[in-house]
């Protein structure tokens, strides 16, 4: 049943208001989360870190979500919401590329996720940075979870967003390489990573570019790699004392070879 | 009734926002639209550089001020009703007046739920340059030329001092670009680069100034 259930709204105005339960916090990816036009193409690139309030619900949770083997999209706001609009619209987005026998277009993309975003009215909180190659050529787009759009050369978003901003404005200029690209947004989203206190672990970063197939670099960089442990704290065998020790048998086993040849054998099909 | 007490203006929490100053001026040629380029999300700036001026039609466009989802969708549904009366129509272009009137009916029907402040302006060759202005409410107002957006509050006075009926394109594009510097250097709000569109039996021609050019127009 597709929307939103409002079944257990009575039951969890009970429980918060006369029982005295808390209600879950929504997971929201803190998130720091970039896009990057080059030459030849885009890139774009998220942290790894997933947040319910101020525990870290993730470590190394994946933003970057296809939309198309070519369009991929970073989401930032609350988990949940951006995973599942995301795979919502990457399934209308195929049904509509094989309807028109055509590769899917960024911009579709972009409408589609525009006007569910909009018809919801900022209550799916889906904060996205949409980038592709299509026939037309290489797009970056931003979408706000209330439903509007902006179009850039660089762009980023999350609570990560400003000082991964800071980054771009310093650094970016027209017509860079791929690596220099790539270089770009890992150093914005390291920004968001270390100033951050709600984006952290790694980086993972997709580079779409203009006649070649995106590649996804999960686990671009990983600086927060965690020390080797000071002791092992695996306790030796003994350490529970066994009292008593009993083996049922609950079937009698049997070993029967099956038939492949003669009168007795399996029937297959030839 | 609570309808006389509701704050229309105010956008939800966390919606970005076309602070904006957005204008439009018919002259001797035609229609020129001008806006600035910021959005804001409360008090960081979104998008430094925006493009207010929405194309509707070849040559009908709009300027958008208020909640950005609902002024981008509203020009997505205009458009949409535009191209199907040129479908049903033959091929005839709709007239200025048509995209304005389906504006309003957008914006008013659904004031309750949307903080969208429009100008909409075209050139057709019966009627020349037409500016039409659709605030808040959703009425429609036509004028030789419209100021809107939380800047436009600061040149009220600079503009009707300054405007003049059938101006050449350059006295339009400089009364633009003075009126539009005032209000993004009074409204906090409003900011970036000046972008405008100037249509005509010409064409359509897109301008942008950067900061140098106008900070001391």
């Amino acid at each position: 049943m597709p929307g939103l259930s409002f079944d257990n709204y009575q039951r969890n105005q009970f429980l918060t208001n006369s029982a005295g339960y808390n209600a879950p916090k929504a997971t929201s990816t803190g998130t720091t989360i970039v896009g990057c036009k080059f030459k030849n193409g885009v890139v774009i690139a998220a942290d790894t870190r997933a947040t319910a309030g101020p525990i870290v619900a993730d470590k190394n949770c994946e933003k970057l979500h296809r939309l198309a083997p070519k369009i991929w999209c970073a989401g930032a706001g609350t988990a949940a919401d951006t995973e599942m609009v995301t795979q919502l619209i990457s399934s209308n987005l195929e049904l509509h590329s094989l309807s028109l026998n055509r590769e899917p277009r960024v911009i579709t993309s972009l409408q589609m996720l525009k006007q569910h975003l909009f018809k919801y009215q900022g209550h799916i909180g889906a904060y996205l940075i949409v980038a592709g190659v299509d026939p037309t050529g290489a797009h970056l787009f931003s979408i706000h979870a209330h439903g509007s759009t902006d179009v850039g050369y660089y762009l980023s978003l999350g609570s990560g967003s400003l000082a991964a901003m800071a980054v771009l404005e310093r650094d970016w200029e027209p017509d860079m390489t791929k690596e220099q690209a790539m270089n770009l947004c890992a150093e914005a989203i390291q920004a968001g990573i270390w100033n951050d206190l709600g984006s952290g672990s790694n980086v993972d970063l997709c580079v779409m570019e203009v006649g070649k197939n995106a590649h996804l670099y999960r686990n671009h960089l990983t600086p927060n790699v965690r020390e080797q442990k000071q002791r092992s704290y695996k306790f030796e065998r003994g350490t529970t004392a066994i009292l008593k020790q009993s083996i049922y048998n609950l079937v009698d086993v049997v070993e029967e070879p099956i038939a492949t040849t003669g009168p007795d054998a399996m029937e297959v099909d030839s | 009734m609570d309808a006389i007490n509701v704050d229309i203006n105010h956008l939800k929490k966390g919606e970005v926002s076309l602070g904006t100053s957005i204008m439009a001026v018919t002259f001797k040629d035609g229609v020129i639209l001008g806006a600035d380029s910021r959005t804001t999300t409360g008090t960081y700036i979104a998008n430094r550089v925006t493009d207010k001026l929405t194309q509707i039609q070849d040559k009908i466009w709009c300027c958008r001020s208020g909640s950005a989802a609902d002024t981008q969708a509203v020009a997505d549904i205009v458009k949409y009703h535009l191209q199907m009366y040129k479908a049903n129509n033959n091929g005839k272009s709709p007239s200025t007046k048509i995209a304005a009137s389906i504006f309003q009916e957008l914006c008013y029907n659904n004031k309750d739920n949307l903080s969208a402040g429009i100008i909409c302006a075209g050139y057709d060759e019966k009627n020349g340059g037409e500016v039409y202005t659709i605030p808040l409410g959703g009425s429609l107002h036509q004028h030789e030329y419209a100021i809107s957006g939380s800047g436009s509050v600061f040149i009220y006075g600079y503009c009707k001092k300054n405007y003049k009926p059938n101006m050449t394109k350059d006295e339009t594009v400089n009364f633009i670009k003075t009126s539009l510097s005032q209000a993004i250097k009074w409204d906090g709000s409003s900011g970036g680069v000046i972008r405008m569109i100037v249509l005509t039996k010409s064409g359509i021609e897109r301008l942008l100034f950067l900061p140098d050019e106008y900070v001391n127009a």
